[in-house]
C-alpha cells in the first residue's frame, strides 16, 4: 500500500524512515525531506485559524509523477496533557485525487509515499492508515524508556508499519 | 461561440426580427430545474431560423444545439375573409407537419396595424381573428395565441403589447427548453447505464453530454457545464483503472493505439475542433482525449475566474495521464512523453500569463511552481536522452532520436507561429543543439529555484539547486556545481537527514577533486570514510584516499594539511589518574583518552598530540584545600571520580541532531544554613543550566541560516608550548584507549585546548575540546598542625595531641627537628612510645627521638620527601590554673584573676576554656610558629558556708561540666594561713567518688575553732580527680584544685518577744516588746577594718550598723520606730540592744518579724574597693532612705535622681554627702532567731460568737 513511511521530528530530522524498494531509498527520502516545504507551508497557511478542529490529515499534497506523497503533521503534546488539540485542514480540492491533511501540536509530521500506480488506494484507507501510525506513534512516546526526540527503534512501531506496506504487494 | 436556442418561425415580420433578438435576453427568467436542482437565475438567448421542414429534428435525434424549442407563426392577417381563405389552411398545415415531428412548443403571434383597421372598417370587432384563431387552435390553450399591436410604432399600447409578447416568449420558450433539456438528460443517462453493452462507445457518449455542457455554457452555466466536463473525465479515468484491473472495455481499444503525436496541450482555442472531431470519428488518441478534455476544462475554469486551478489541474493531468498511458501499456516513443509534458506545462503556464497580470503571478507563485519544476525536469531527461547534457557531442544516436521526437510534434499551430516563445519553438530550438539546451535548461531551473526560494520553500529549491549542480558535473564544470551542493549539503547536514547528506557528500568529493581543493577533499573524504551509511568498500575508498595523500612527500614548506578531527575520530571520554586531577608540582599525572575511530581500516597515527593551556593561576598554591573536586566533576557529563564524559551525538547528524537533543542537566545539591548556629535551614537541588534547559526552541528550524556547515573554516593549529604526546599509535576502527602522561612541572592549570592527530602530511585537529578538561598543579607550603585526639582537651589530665606536618615541597632531612618552647602551664609529657608516620601511598612508621631541656622540647624528625604528611602524637597536660573562677569570688579577692582575661566560658557546656599558646620553630622556616590549642577545666567549684548553731561549715561543690565522667578522690580543703586555733574537719567519704558528665559531688568540713573566729579564712581546696575509664591507681598524676575561699564570721542576731507586763502570753492588739540584741563575735581583720567602716568616736572604734524590723506577711505592726542606726564597738563580743514594740494583729503561732541588718557607711567614707558597684549601691541607698516618701517609686527615677548627685561636681557631692547601706555577705550575720514563732491568744470574750441550730 505504502512504499515509504516517515516520521518526521519537529526539527525537521527523521525519526523514523523506512521504504520498501530499499534500492530506492534514498530517492524516497529525498522525497519525504522536500514535500516538508509544503507541509510548513500547509502549516503555516492553516495553523491558526481551525486550532480547535480535529483532523490532521493533510491530504496528498506533494504528487509526483511516480508517487503520492501523504504528510501528515500529527499534535502530540510528550509531556503535559494539557493543551490537546488537533488541525483539521480541509480538503483542498475534490477533483480526481482528494488531498488530504494530518496536523498535530508537537510538529512532528507522518508523510506516507504511495506508488501512483497503486490507484485502488482511498482516501479513507490513506486517513485510517494515518491514525494507525498516530497510534502506534503515541504508544512509542509512552514508552517511558523512550527519550523524546530519539528515533524510533520500536519492533511494535516496525512491526505495525511494516504491515501497512505489506499490504501493498 | 454561441449556441443561441433554435426559435423557428414561420412567415416572419424581418422588422422584428432584430429588435425581437436582442430584446428577448435582456431580462432574466427564473429557472426551475428537477431533482432538486436550485433554481437559477437565466438569460435566454434566442436564434431566429426561417421554417423548413427539413430543420425539424427527426425522432430520436435530440441535439440539443439544432433543437427548435419553439415555432412562432406570424401573421398580420386582420381579414376575416383572408383568414378563412388562405391563412387558417397555412396554419393548419403548419400545425400538422409540427405534430408529425412532435413539436408542441408553439405560438401564434397575430400583429394588428391601426392602418389596416383604418382601411377594413367593415370587420366586426366581436370576431376578431384573434378570436377566431383561438377557437380554431388553441382549444384550451388560450396562451398560445399573442396579438401584437403596432410593434413599429411609439404607443403606449403598443408598448405594452410588446413587453407582454416578450414576456410570453420568454417563458414559452423556458418551459420548452426546459422539458426538452429534462428529456435530453433522461436520454443520456439512460445511455449512460447503457455503458455496460458491448457496442457501447465512449466516444458518442462524450459526444452527447458535452452537448449538454455546450448547452449550459451558452446560458452561461459555467459552474454546470463544468460539471458535465468533470463527470466525463471522471468516467474514463474510471474505465482506465478498471482497465487496469483487468476489466477491459472494447471501445478503449482505440485509446490504446501506439502514441503517433506529442504536441501537448492546446488551450489557446476555445473548442479544438480538429480534436473534437477526432474523438467523434473515434479516432483520438488517450493523450487527444486528454487534451481536449482538459483544455474544455481550461476555458470554462478561467470563465469562472479560477487561473489558479488550472495549474494545479493541468499538473495533475500530466502526472495522470503518463501513470495512464504506463497502465494501458501504450507504446510511447521514448522521450515522447517528456515533450508532451513539457510542451503542455508551458502551454499551461503561456495561459495562465495571458489572463493575469504579473502582481497576480507573481503572489500565486506556488500555485505554478509545480509546472515550472515539472517543465524543467522533463527538460533535463530529454536532455538527457539526446545526448545534450554530456560534454562531447551528440551521437548520431542521439540525433536521431531528436529527430523522431521532434517529427511527433507535427506542425506548429497556426495561433503561435508569429508567437516567438511558443512551448513549440522552445522545445525545437532546446534540443536542437547542446548550448540551446543548456540555455533553456538554466533559465527554467532559475525560474523554478527563485519561485521556491519566493514562497519559502527552500528544500525544493534546494533538490534543484542539486539537480543544476548534476548537471554542470557532467557538463564537467564543478566551479559552479561546488555552491549548490555546498548549500544543499548545509541544509541536509542542519536538518539531519543522513542519506542525503552522504548522497551530497560523495557528489561533494568528486566535485572538490576535480576542484583539487585538497583540504576540503581531504576532509569531505574523512567524513565519507566514517560514514555508516555506506558500504565497506566505498569507506575503504575514501580512507584510502587520505592515506595516498598522507604518504606523500610533504609540501616543500613543511606545512601539514590540517583537517577536523570530528570526522576521523570522536571523543568519548578522559580519565584522570589520580581521580582528582590535583597534584603537586612533580608528581605523575596520567590520563586516559578514549577515542572512537571512525575509520573503516586501522590507522596508524604518528603522533597524537594535545596542546594545554598553562595559566598561573593564583590558587595555585592553595593546594587541595580548595578545589579537587571542581575541577574533576567539570563537565557537564562530567562525574567524581575524574571521568570526563564527551556528548554524543550521531556522526552524520551534526547539528540538526545536536539542535534537537537537550543538553543534560546539571544538578548541583544546595544546602542552606543559617548563618548564625549553622544549622541546616534548607536543602535542594539547583539545576545550573537552567537558561539553556528552558529556553525556548524555535519549532521550525530555520533553514535560511543553516548554522553548522558542512565544512567550517579552516582550522588552525595553535602551538602550544605544552603537550600531551602520544607517538605512533594504531588507533582500531572502534573504540581506543590512549595514555597520556601530563606534564606537572609548574604549578597553575593546565587546560587541554586542541587534539591534534599526524597521520604523515594529515593532521587532524579538534579545535577545541568541550566540556572543559582541566587539571590543576599545585606547590604547597610545609605545614605544621596540632589537633587534639579527642573532640575537646581537657586541662588537667594528660592527653594525646596529634601533630601533623604535611610536607609540601619541603623535603624533611635528617636531623631537623621541631624546637617547641616549653611553658609551664602546659610540659610536654614524655612518651616511651613514641613513632612518627609517614603518610604516602604506602604507610612508613620511623622512630621519633625527643629531648627536652629546660626551655626547649625537640623532637628530631624522620627524612620524609615533599608532598607527604608526617604525623606523630605527643602527650601533653595543662595545669589547671589555681584560681577561682567564680566572678563574685574575683571580687572578693580583689582582681586577683584580672590578669587571665582569656578564660572565658565555653559556650555550650559552661566549661571554662584556657588557651594554651605553643611556639614552635619548623626547620623550614625562620620564624616560629605559634599554635593555640584550648584547654577545657573540666570543673566548677562553688563554696557555701552553712550555720547551725554556733557550729560552721564550709561546703564545696564541685561540679563536672565536661562530657567525661571522672573519678574523684581525696578532697581537702586547707587553710592559707594554717591557724592552730583553727581545725576542718572533714566530713568527707574516704573512698573514690565517681562523678558523672554533668553531676555534681558535694565536700563538707566543719570548723572547729578554739579561739574566737577570725573575720576572714583563705582556705585551698583540693582534689584528685582522674577519669572512669583509667584506672585511679594509675593516676598519680591528681590535679588540685585551688580556691580561695574567703568568709566573715560576725554578727550573731538574737531577737525576743516579751509579752506586755502582767501577761502571759502575747495577745492579738497588745503591744509587746521586741528586744534585738546584736553582738560582735570577732575582731576584725586588717584587711576587714579598710572595709569595714569603723569611726573613730572619742577614742572608741565603733562601727555603725542599720537595722530594720519589716513584717512582710502583716502579722505584725511594728510600732514606733522601725529602723535605725547603731553604732557597734569594734570589740569582740560588744552587744548592742535595741527596744521595739510591736502589735501581733493576728492570734496564733506567729513568726517573728523579719530583722535585717546593713552595714551603714557614713557619707564621707570613701569607697575602698570596686568603684562599679559603686553607683548601684549608692542607689540602694537612696531607695532606702526614699523609702518613707515614695514606697513604689521606681528604680528610673530613683537612678535619674542618684544620677543627678553623681553628675554634679565633687564639691558638691561633698556639700551633700549621702550615707550609704551595704548588706553583708551570707554567713556574716546569723539570725539566731530565724524561724522562731511565739504564741499570740485572741483578745478575751469581746466577741460573742452566735450559732444557730435549725
Amino acid at each position: 500500500m505504502a512504499v515509504c513511511i516517515a516520521v518526521i521530528a519537529k526539527e525537521n530530522y527523521p525519526l523514523y524512515i523506512r521504504s520498501v524498494p530499499v534500492q530506492n531509498e534514498l530517492k524516497f527520502h529525498y522525497t519525504v525531506h522536500t514535500s516538508l516545504d509544503v507541509v510548513e507551508e500547509k502549516i503555516s497557511a492553516v495553523g491558526k485559524a481551525m486550532a480547535d478542529q480535529r483532523e490532521l490529515y493533510l491530504g496528498l499534497l506533494y504528487p509526483t509523477e511516480d508517487y503520492k506523497v501523504y504528510p501528515s503533521h500529527m499534535i502530540i503534546v510528550y509531556y503535559t496533557p494539557v493543551c490537546m488539540f488537533f488541525i483539521l485542514i480541509e480538503n483542498i480540492l475534490l477533483y480526481r485525487h482528494t488531498r488530504y491533511g494530518y496536523v498535530t501540536n508537537s510538529k512532528v509530521k507522518f508523510v506516507i509515499v504511495a506508488d501512483s500506480s497503486n490507484t485502488s488506494l482511498r482516501d479513507n484507507e490513506i486517513r485510517s492508515m494515518f491514525r494507525k501510525l498516530h497510534n502506534s506513534f503515541t504508544d512509542v512516546m509512552c514508552n517511558p524508556f523512550y527519550n523524546p526526540g530519539d528515533t524510533i527503534q520500536s519492533k511494535a512501531f516496525d512491526s505495525m508499519v511494516s504491515a501497512m506496506m505489506v499490504q501493498a504487494s | 461561440m454561441q449556441w443561441p436556442l433554435q426559435i423557428i418561425y414561420f412567415s416572419l415580420f424581418t422588422s422584428l426580427y432584430t429588435s425581437l433578438a436582442q430584446q428577448l435576453p435582456r431580462e432574466s427568467m427564473e429557472w426551475r430545474r428537477s431533482y432538486g436542482r436550485a433554481p437559477k437565475m437565466i438569460h435566454l438567448e434566442a436564434n431566429f431560423v426561417q421554417f423548413k421542414e427539413e430543420l425539424l429534428p427527426k425522432d430520436g435525434n435530440r441535439a440539443l444545439l439544432t433543437f427548435p424549442f419553439l415555432h412562432i407563426y406570424w401573421t398580420d392577417c386582420c381579414d376575416t375573409e383572408m383568414y378563412k381563405a388562405s391563412v387558417k389552411d397555412d396554419m393548419l398545415r403548419w400545425q400538422s407537419t409540427l405534430r408529425l415531428h412532435g413539436s408542441v412548443d408553439w405560438l401564434i403571434v397575430v400583429v394588428e396595424s391601426e392602418a389596416k383597421k383604418k382601411n377594413k372598417t367593415n370587420i366586426l370587432p366581436r370576431t376578431s381573428i384573434v378570436d377566431k384563431i383561438r377557437n380554431d387552435f388553441c382549444n384550451k390553450q388560450s396562451d398560445r395565441c399573442v396579438v401584437l399591436s403596432d410593434p413599429l410604432k411609439e404607443s403606449s399600447r403598443s408598448q405594452d403589447s410588446w413587453s407582454a409578447f416578450l414576456t410570453k416568449l420568454r417563458t414559452l420558450l423556458l418551459m420548452s427548453f426546459t422539458k426538452n433539456l429534462g428529456r435530453f438528460e433522461d436520454d443520456m443517462r439512460t445511455l449512460r447505464e447503457k455503458r455496460t453493452e458491448p457496442g457501447w462507445s465512449f466516444c458518442d457518449y462524450f459526444m452527447v453530454q458535452e452537448e449538454l455542457a455546450f448547452v449550459f455554457e451558452m446560458l452561461q452555466q459555467f459552474e454546470d457545464a463544468l460539471v458535465q466536463y468533470d463527470e466525463l473525465d471522471a468516467l474514463f479515468t474510471q474505465y482506465v483503472l478498471n482497465f487496469g484491473a483487468g476489466d477491459g472495455a472494447n471501445w478503449l481499444g482505440s485509446f490504446c493505439t501506439p502514441v503517433k503525436r506529442w504536441s501537448g496541450l492546446l488551450l489557446r482555442r476555445p473548442i479544438d475542433m480538429e480534436k473534437r472531431e477526432l474523438i467523434q470519428r473515434g479516432e483520438a488518441s488517450l493523450l487527444d482525449l486528454r487534451s481536449y478534455l482538459f483544455s474544455r476544462q481550461c476555458t470554462l475554469l478561467i470563465f469562472l475566474q479560477r487561473p489558479w486551478e488550472v495549474t494545479q489541474r493541468a499538473l495533475e493531468l500530466l502526472h495522470n495521464c503518463v501513470q495512464e498511458l504506463r497502465l494501458l501499456e501504450v507504446y510511447v516513443v521514448q522521450g515522447a512523453l517528456d515533450c508532451w509534458v513539457f510542451l503542455s506545462c508551458l502551454e499551461v503556464l503561456h495561459r495562465i500569463e495571458g489572463c493575469c497580470d504579473r502582481a497576480q503571478l507573481e503572489a500565486n507563485c506556488s500555485h505554478t511552481v509545480g509546472l515550472w519544476t515539472y517543465a524543467t525536469e522533463k527538460l533535463k531527461s530529454l536532455g538527457y536522452l539526446c545526448g545534450l547534457v554530456a560534454e562531447k557531442v551528440p551521437t548520431s544516436e542521439d540525433l536521431n532520436r531528436t529527430v523522431d521526437l521532434l517529427a511527433g510534434l507535427g506542425e506548429e499551430r497556426p495561433e503561435t507561429v508569429n508567437s516567438l516563445q511558443s512551448p513549440y519553438k522552445k522545445l525545437n530550438e532546446a534540443l536542437s543543439s547542446v548550448e540551446a539546451f543548456e540555455k533553456h535548461y538554466l533559465e527554467l531551473s532559475h525560474a523554478a529555484m527563485e519561485m521556491y526560494r519566493a514562497i519559502g520553500r527552500m528544500r525544493s529549491a534546494r533538490l534543484i539547486g542539486k539537480s543544476l549542480a548534476e548537471f554542470y558535473m557532467k557538463k564537467g564544470d564543478p566551479e559552479r556545481a561546488e555552491g549548490f551542493l555546498d548549500d544543499s549539503l548545509r541544509s541536509y547536514v542542519a536538518e539531519g537527514w543522513s542519506l542525503q547528506v552522504t548522497h551530497t557528500r560523495k557528489q561533494m568529493a568528486e566535485c572538490q577533486k576535480l576542484l583539487q581543493q585538497t583540504e576540503d577533499y581531504l576532509q569531505t573524504s574523512a567524513l565519507l570514510a566514517g560514514d555508516a551509511n555506506l558500504t565497506v568498500e566505498e569507506r575503504k575508498h575514501f580512507c584510502q584516499e587520505i592515506l595516498t595523500f598522507a604518504s606523500q612527500p610533504p609540501a616543500p614548506s613543511g606545512e601539514h594539511t590540517n583537517t577536523l578531527m570530528a570526522a576521523f575520530a570522536q571523543l568519548r571520554q578522559m580519565q584522570f589518574s589520580p581521580p582528582g586531577a590535583v597534584v603537586h608540582v612533580g608528581a605523575a599525572l596520567q590520563l586516559e583518552l578514549r577515542v572512537r575511530c571512525l575509520m573503516p581500516v586501522a590507522m596508524q597515527v604518528e603522533q597524537l598530540a594535545a596542546t594545554l593551556h598553562f595559566s598561573l593561576e593564583q590558587g595555585g598554591a592553595r593546594g587541595r584545600a580548595g578545589s579537587a573536586q571542581r575541577r574533576a566533576g567539570h563537565g557537564p557529563q562530567g562525574q567524581g571520580d575524574g571521568v570526563v564524559l564527551f556528548p554524543q551525538g550521531s556522526p552524520l547528524a551534526g547539528a540538526g541532531m545536536g539542535a534537537s537533543l537537550l543538553p543534560a542537566l546539571e544538578l548541583y545539591e544546595m544546602q542552606d544554613r543559617s548563618p548564625s548556629d549553622s544549622s541546616l535551614t534548607s536543602t535542594g537541588v539547583v539545576c545550573k543550566n537552567m537558561h539553556l534547559l528552558l529556553r525556548r526552541h524555535d519549532s521550525s528550524a530555520s533553514l535560511d541560516t543553516p548554522t553548522a556547515g558542512a565544512l567550517p573554516a579552516a582550522v588552525a593549529v595553535d602551538d602550544g608550548a605544552q603537550m600531551l604526546r602520544a607517538r605512533d599509535i594504531t588507533l582500531q576502527p572502534g573504540d581506543n584507549s590512549i595514555l597520556f602522561t601530563a606534564p606537572t612541572g609548574e604549578p597553575g592549570s593546565y587546560t587541554l585546548r586542541q587534539l591534534c592527530g599526524s597521520v604523515g602530511r594529515v593532521q587532524f585537529v579538534q579545535s577545541h575540546i568541550y566540556p572543559v578538561v582541566q587539571y590543576e598543579v599545585y606547590s604547597q607550603e610545609p605545614q605544621l598542625t596540632i589537633e587534639p585526639l579527642s573532640d575537646n582537651l581537657l586541662a588537667g589530665i594528660p592527653q594525646k595531641v596529634t601533630f601533623t606536618i604535611a610536607t609540601g615541597h619541603y623535603s624533611v632531612k635528617k636531623g631537623d627537628a621541631l624546637q617547641l618552647s616549653n611553658t609551664d602551664s602546659m610540659p610536654i609529657l614524655h612518651s616511651s612510645c613514641c613513632s612518627a608516620t609517614v603518610l604516602s601511598k604506602r604507610m612508613g612508621e620511623s622512630a621519633l627521638s625527643i629531648q627536652s631541656s629546660e626551655k626547649v622540647t625537640s623532637i628530631s624528625l624522620p627524612p620524609t620527601p615533599p608532598y607527604h604528611t608526617l604525623e606523630f602524637q605527643l602527650e601533653v597536660l595543662c595545669h589547671i590554673p589555681p584560681t577561682p573562677f567564680k566572678p563574685d569570688i574575683e571580687r572578693l579577692t580583689n582582681g586577683e584573676v584580672r590578669h587571665r582575661p582569656k578564660n572565658h566560658s565555653h559556650a555550650d557546656s559552661g566549661m571554662i576554656n584556657i588557651d594554651q599558646k605553643v611556639s614552635i620553630d619548623c626547620p623550614w622556616s625562620i620564624y616560629s610558629t605559634l599554635i593555640a590549642l584550648t584547654f577545657y577545666v573540666p570543673f566548677k567549684a562553688r563554696h557555701s558556708i552553712l550555720s547551725a548553731g554556733k557550729r560552721k561549715y564550709i561546703q564545696v561543690c564541685l561540679q563536672n561540666v565536661s562530657d567525661t565522667n571522672f573519678h574523684l578522690a581525696d578532697p581537702v580543703l586547707t587553710e592559707r594561713q594554717p591557724t592552730v586555733s583553727m581545725e576542718l574537719l572533714s566530713l568527707n567519704v574516704k573512698t573514690q567518688q565517681p562523678v558523672c558528665s554533668q553531676q555534681s559531688v558535694f565536700c563538707l568540713w566543719e570548723m572547729r575553732w578554739a579561739k574566737p573566729l577570725p573575720l576572714c579564712l583563705h582556705c585551698a581546696f583540693s582534689a584528685s580527680f582522674a577519669p572512669v575509664s583509667f584506672q585511679l591507681d594509675r593516676v598519680s598524676v591528681s590535679i588540685r584544685k585551688t580556691q580561695k575561699t574567703l568568709f566573715f564570721f560576725f554578727f550573731p542576731l538574737k531577737a525576743e518577744i516579751s509579752p506586755p507586763s502582767g501577761d502571759q502570753h502575747c495577745r492579738t492588739g497588745a503591744l509587746c516588746g521586741l528586744e534585738v540584741s546584736i553582738t560582735r563575735q570577732a575582731e576584725p581583720s586588717e584587711t576587714e577594718g579598710e572595709e569595714e567602716e569603723s569611726t573613730e568616736i572619742e577614742g572608741l572604734r565603733t562601727t555603725k550598723l542599720m537595722y530594720e524590723v519589716v513584717d512582710n506577711s502583716s502579722n505584725w505592726a511594728v510600732c514606733g520606730k522601725s529602723s535605725g542606726v547603731v553604732s557597734m564597738p569594734v570589740a569582740a563580743s560588744a552587744t548592742h540592744r535595741v527596744q521595739m514594740e510591736v502589735m501581733p494583729l493576728f492570734a496564733g503561732h506567729l513568726p517573728f518579724p523579719n530583722i535585717k541588718v546593713f552595714k551603714y557607711l557614713p557619707h564621707n567614707a570613701v569607697p575602698a574597693i570596686q568603684p562599679d558597684t559603686d553607683s548601684c549601691l549608692e542607689n540602694d541607698t537612696i531607695s532606702l532612705l526614699d523609702k518613707g516618701l515614695d514606697d513604689q517609686g521606681d528604680t528610673a527615677s530613683i537612678r535619674s535622681r542618684g544620677s543627678v548627685h553623681s553628675v554634679g561636681s565633687g564639691e558638691q557631692q561633698r556639700g551633700l554627702p549621702m550615707p550609704r547601706l551595704e548588706p553583708f555577705s551570707p554567713g556574716q550575720v546569723f539570725y539566731w532567731s530565724q524561724g522562731r514563732q511565739v504564741l499570740v491568744l485572741p483578745v478575751t470574750d469581746d466577741h460573742v460568737m452566735e450559732v444557730n441550730v435549725t
